[in-house]
């Protein structure tokens, strides 16, 4: 178990973390999720204890180390860059944590063995690493990161510089081998779909803060903020001012619709309306759905869906539909959109709906 | 702008090739229309860069003629073919200012100053960077230096086409829908030729007109990204795209349907299979639909993940690997069954897309 | 905010605390002690307070050695400097050149000093040297030990033959470190092969280049060996640099305090230019970075 309590840290008087508190289960797998610059690896390097944070502690399994060196800690890293001693064989590679640690000559074969059968790395223990694949390079620095049985794993997007199928076979891979062991796993990425096929946690960063933490699935359909919705959607998530008068939305355009029956708590007051791209359709579905006028900028397919850029009372907002749209850019269209599928947030940035969007 | 012709292209990095595994690249005849936008697309190693390299001037090929507009261009250097590149990471040049950097093109061309000035105020303009005109691009995040990259290409009015190298690899997820968007806008008002070269199916499919699917040297298939969608004439292409990839199990052909152990589904007639050819059933995930127990060919589910929007329900087909796509709302039932419907259906023989009747 | 307070730490620190007073401190704070005294010998000292540097800053001899050593200086960087980028260009990326002209580049900087000053003292003798002995049969009349300025030439062209490969060394480190889809890019862009240098080369060794004249403006301002061993700082003083000078005052006249003084000033000057050169060429070129809130 790994402990953050106000977490700070400042880099010639720049805050690059601020106020982190978070708390993270022993055999659990915690993915962070921000873009470029959002302080995940910053984050990462005060978990491994690379860096001293300026403020707050860190606990492990219930005991402070803030400011233990990361020789002291107890941690395994796996970067972005395939990170093997390439002198060293595969086997070698992998056993050498062990190595270090003095074991005897038979754990460390069971140990290395083990480690590559989960990895797939078997054929390949007497090759040297410039002699594999990107995808076998990471799974070797993997393996030698699962065989050190550190009780603190961190990957800083181990993923990103892999093809893209290679990615997909290894992040399928990646929650069955966490579950085989008992570590607490860290995984920094700025992809949301990544976080969501990876499942257990997320937290989601923005500029140095942890704007949300929590089951993956939970943070993604029910953000406390605007800007964990935002971090947390690939396609972008769409918005839309709204003024709650009474029972009617009122729209930029002066367009009133009936309220929800989960918006009806709401205040009046102007609001930002939240949704995914999957729920501005191309046609009405129910009776619920309203639509509006709008210009096409672009239309995009990705072979079994088609990404509709549409510009709408004054907004620039992504619809997916399913199937192939032929649409042309500069038609104009009418989208649908339904008022129960809304995130609902303040104009400070707020969740004001506390109940889950019904589905459409 | 122009058409590109590659005639017979063959290349190998080794001084003289002897079997068909020496050639990084065997054998590539296609034209890249005036104005289309193209995507090349293949896991790494399959020879896109290669290709790209040829195009550029940057390799010469071993075999075969490349030409622009019907001329020649297989012996011009790099400069002399007029093309603008977009690199993995951005190319900017750190000391100049960001007009500076798009003037350098025209400068070094001794293009009049004037001229230069219009032409570099306009192309400003167009990638959204009028108000950094001054900065220094040293200072500037990804997204920005890669718009800098591609603006240096399109001051040049006699650009033949403009080539891109993954050009998006280093771009957050959030900055790659706006490059994208305004890249296809590119493309639409001034209809550049484009060449992008990706191994990610969704940028290729998402920006090309028309995907060229190269696996192990070779061009597998060519077509719009509804075609690959639907019918991937290779296994490699139904695979490869598509998140997850197409089901493929092994079946025999039985009267008018295929067999997959103990069960039949309906074919919409084939023709041309070779007796003795392997044969294989393909199907897309996002085609199969879970019904109870008994409606359809029964599977064993091992694992659902929810990414949100929808399920992956990855299952076993009497022993083989079948996944199943259930969308948002959708339920699951119990002990599930897998229709599928004859449309949807690909037979591959020794992994290639078998003809159809009609 | 709780810090872990580890003493040991300092223990740990203590061995390097008392080498570096041993070797540094110790022996700056006995050259000041010097620099404030005068002595007779016998180990008798009075105190002068700042005679000495009254002295020396008004001595003529002093500033001589100091504008001499300066030229010497400015000299050599101006031809080690532009020289060793031009080689660093020309020497092959890749292939069996790249060991070879590494393996020569490096050659001159195993040679020590004094055998550099004595290798060179020979060959441009004009009886037996090659050198020398070429130049003359040319009808051209070279003597350093006569003629201040062959003399002058002699030990300019001595330390770019030594020390030119330092440079190159350096750039050549930058250099390859470029990216080829830099050079792609410029071809693209139709760039000369002056903007590719001025544009792309240039920028990209600037940090290299900082550190390469840095070293060799240290190093030719403490010259001391290779001209002491060639000319032995003549003919008459031209030759004579700040530290020939100084072992002359200090050695040869026994003059302890002024010679004490001197070396304090020319400490302070070595410490000054290099912390003059080095914020204004890290200045040059380099962006004001932003204040951004990660």
């Amino acid at each position: 178990m790994l402990q953050l309590k106000g977490v700070g840290k400042v880099v010639g008087g720049v805050d690059h973390i601020m106020d982190v508190s978070m708390t993270l289960e022993a055999g659990s797998l915690n993915v962070l999720l921000g873009p470029t610059l959002s302080g995940k690896t910053t984050l990462m390097r005060l978990m491994a204890g690379l860096d001293k944070p300026t403020s707050g502690r860190i606990l492990a399994n219930g005991k402070d180390v803030t400011g233990h060196s990361v020789r002291k800690r107890d941690v395994a890293m796996v970067y972005q860059q395939f990170i093997n001693y390439p002198a060293l064989t595969v086997y070698e590679n992998i056993a050498s944590p062990l190595r270090i640690a003095r074991l005897g000559q038979d754990e460390i074969d069971r140990k290395v063995k083990k480690a590559a059968d989960l990895l797939k790395l078997s054929p390949y223990l007497d090759r040297t690493p410039l002699n594999l694949s990107g995808g076998q390079q990471q799974r070797t620095a993997l393996a030698r990161a699962l065989v050190k049985g550190a009780h603190l794993v961190l990957m800083d997007e181990p993923l990103a510089n892999l093809d893209y199928k290679l990615r997909e076979e290894l992040r399928a891979e990646l929650p069955k081998i966490f579950a085989e062991s008992g570590a607490v796993f860290v995984y920094a990425t700025t992809e949301p779909s990544e976080a969501l096929l990876l499942g257990g946690k997320t937290a989601t960063l923005h500029e140095g803060r942890v704007s949300q933490f929590g089951p993956t699935l939970d943070v993604y359909k029910r953000p406390n903020t605007l800007i964990t919705a935002q971090t947390f959607s690939d396609p972008p998530m769409n918005t839309l001012s709204i003024v709650k008068k009474g029972d009617v939305l009122e729209l930029p355009n002066g367009t009133q619709i009936p309220v929800a029956d989960n918006e009806k708590r709401l205040v009046d007051g102007p609001y930002i309306a939240g949704f995914r791209p999957h729920h501005l359709h191309l046609s009405k579905r129910t009776d619920h759905h309203f639509g509006l006028k709008g210009m096409v900028q672009v239309s995009e397919i990705t072979g079994s869906e088609s990404f509709i850029h549409v510009d709408c009372v004054g907004e620039t907002w992504v619809a997916l539909a399913h199937g192939i749209r032929n649409i042309e850019v500069d038609d104009e269209i009418e989208v649908f959109l339904d008022p129960r599928n809304f995130l609902v947030f303040e104009t400070n940035g707020r969740l004001a709906t506390l109940d889950m969007p019904v589905e459409a | 702008m122009a058409n590109i012709e590659l005639n017979h292209i063959r290349h190998s990095y080794l001084p003289n090739p002897q079997s068909k595994t020496d050639y990084a690249l065997k054998e590539v005849h296609h034209t890249f229309e005036d104005g289309g936008a193209y995507a090349l697309l293949g896991p790494s190693g399959c020879g896109k860069t290669t290709l790209l390299n040829i195009i550029s001037g940057l390799l010469r090929p071993s075999e075969g003629d490349l030409l622009f507009d019907g001329v020649s261009v297989r012996d011009l250097p790099t400069e002399a073919r007029n093309i603008a590149q977009v690199f993995q990471f951005p190319v900017v040049y750190d000391t100049m200012s960001v007009y500076d950097n798009l003037a350098f093109p025209l400068r070094n061309r001794g293009v009049e100053e004037s001229v230069v000035d219009e032409t570099v105020r306009h192309i400003l303009g167009i990638i959204d960077l009028e108000s950094k005109a001054h900065r220094k691009a040293q200072g500037l995040t990804a997204d920005e230096k890669q718009k800098i990259s591609l603006g240096r290409g399109l001051v040049r009015a006699d650009v033949n086409a403009i080539l891109f190298d993954e050009p998006l690899t280093v771009i957050d997820p959030h900055m790659k829908w706006v490059l994208r968007s305004q890249l296809k806008h590119l493309h639409k008002q001034f209809g550049y030729t484009m060449v992008y070269v990706t191994h990610d199916q969704t940028e290729a499919l998402t920006f090309a007109d028309k995907v060229v699917v190269m696996y192990e040297g070779e061009v597998v298939q060519i077509g719009t990204p509804d075609e690959l969608f639907q019918r991937p004439q290779h296994t490699f292409v139904g695979y490869f795209i598509g998140s997850p990839g197409m089901n493929v199990v092994p079946c025999t052909l039985e009267g008018e349907g295929a067999r997959i152990g103990s069960n039949v589904v309906p074919l919409n007639g084939v023709n041309g299979v070779g007796t003795g050819q392997s044969l294989e059933l393909g199907v897309r995930p996002e085609f199969v639909t879970l019904k109870p127990a008994g409606e359809g060919m029964p599977i064993q589910v091992q694992a659902v993940e929810d990414v949100g929007r929808y399920r992956i329900v990855r299952a076993k087909l009497e022993d083989y690997d079948f996944n199943a796509i259930v969308m948002e709302g959708q339920e699951i039932p119990e002990n599930p069954s897998a229709v599928i419907s004859a449309e949807n259906i690909n037979l591959y023989a020794d992994s290639w897309l078998v003809g159809r009747e009609g | 905010m709780e810090k872990t307070i580890n003493n040991k730490a300092w223990f740990m620190v203590l061995p390097v605390l008392a080498l570096v007073a041993f070797s540094a401190v110790i022996p700056l704070m006995t050259v000041v002690n010097y620099s404030v005294q005068d002595t007779f010998g016998n180990n008798q000292f009075f105190w002068a307070g700042t005679e000495w540097f009254e002295e020396l800053l008004a001595s003529e001899r002093f500033r001589d050695a100091l504008v001499r050593n300066l030229i010497f200086s400015f000299s050599i960087l101006a031809i080690e400097i532009p020289l060793g980028i031009f080689i660093a260009l020309c020497m092959p990326r890749k292939g069996w050149g790249v060991p070879v002209c590494l393996v020569l580049m490096a050659l001159p900087l195993l040679v020590p000093w004094n055998v550099v000053g004595t290798i060179w003292q020979v060959f441009g003798r004009a009886d037996i040297g090659l050198l020398g002995y070429t130049l003359n049969n040319l009808g051209i009349n070279y003597n350093y030990t006569q003629d201040p300025v062959a003399a002058w030439i002699t030990v300019i062209v001595m330390d770019v033959w030594h020390w030119t490969s330092l440079v190159v060394l350096l750039c050549y480190a930058g250099l390859v470190s470029i990216p080829e889809a830099y050079y792609q890019a410029a071809r693209i862009d139709g760039a000369s092969k002056w903007a590719v240098f001025r544009y792309i080369q240039l920028p990209k060794m600037q940090r290299v280049l900082l550190i390469a004249v840095l070293l060799r403006f240290m190093d030719s301002f403490m010259i001391y060996t290779e001209p002491f061993v060639v000319t032995g700082g003549g003919p008459g003083n031209s030759t004579t640099f700040l530290s020939i000078d100084l072992v002359k005052m200090a050695l040869g006249q026994f003059d302890l305090g002024p010679a004490a003084a001197m070396s304090l000033v020319y400490f302070l000057i070595i410490l000054v230019f290099s912390y003059v050169f080095y914020t204004v060429m890290t200045n040059v070129g380099a962006d004001k970075p932003q204040a951004k809130g990660e």
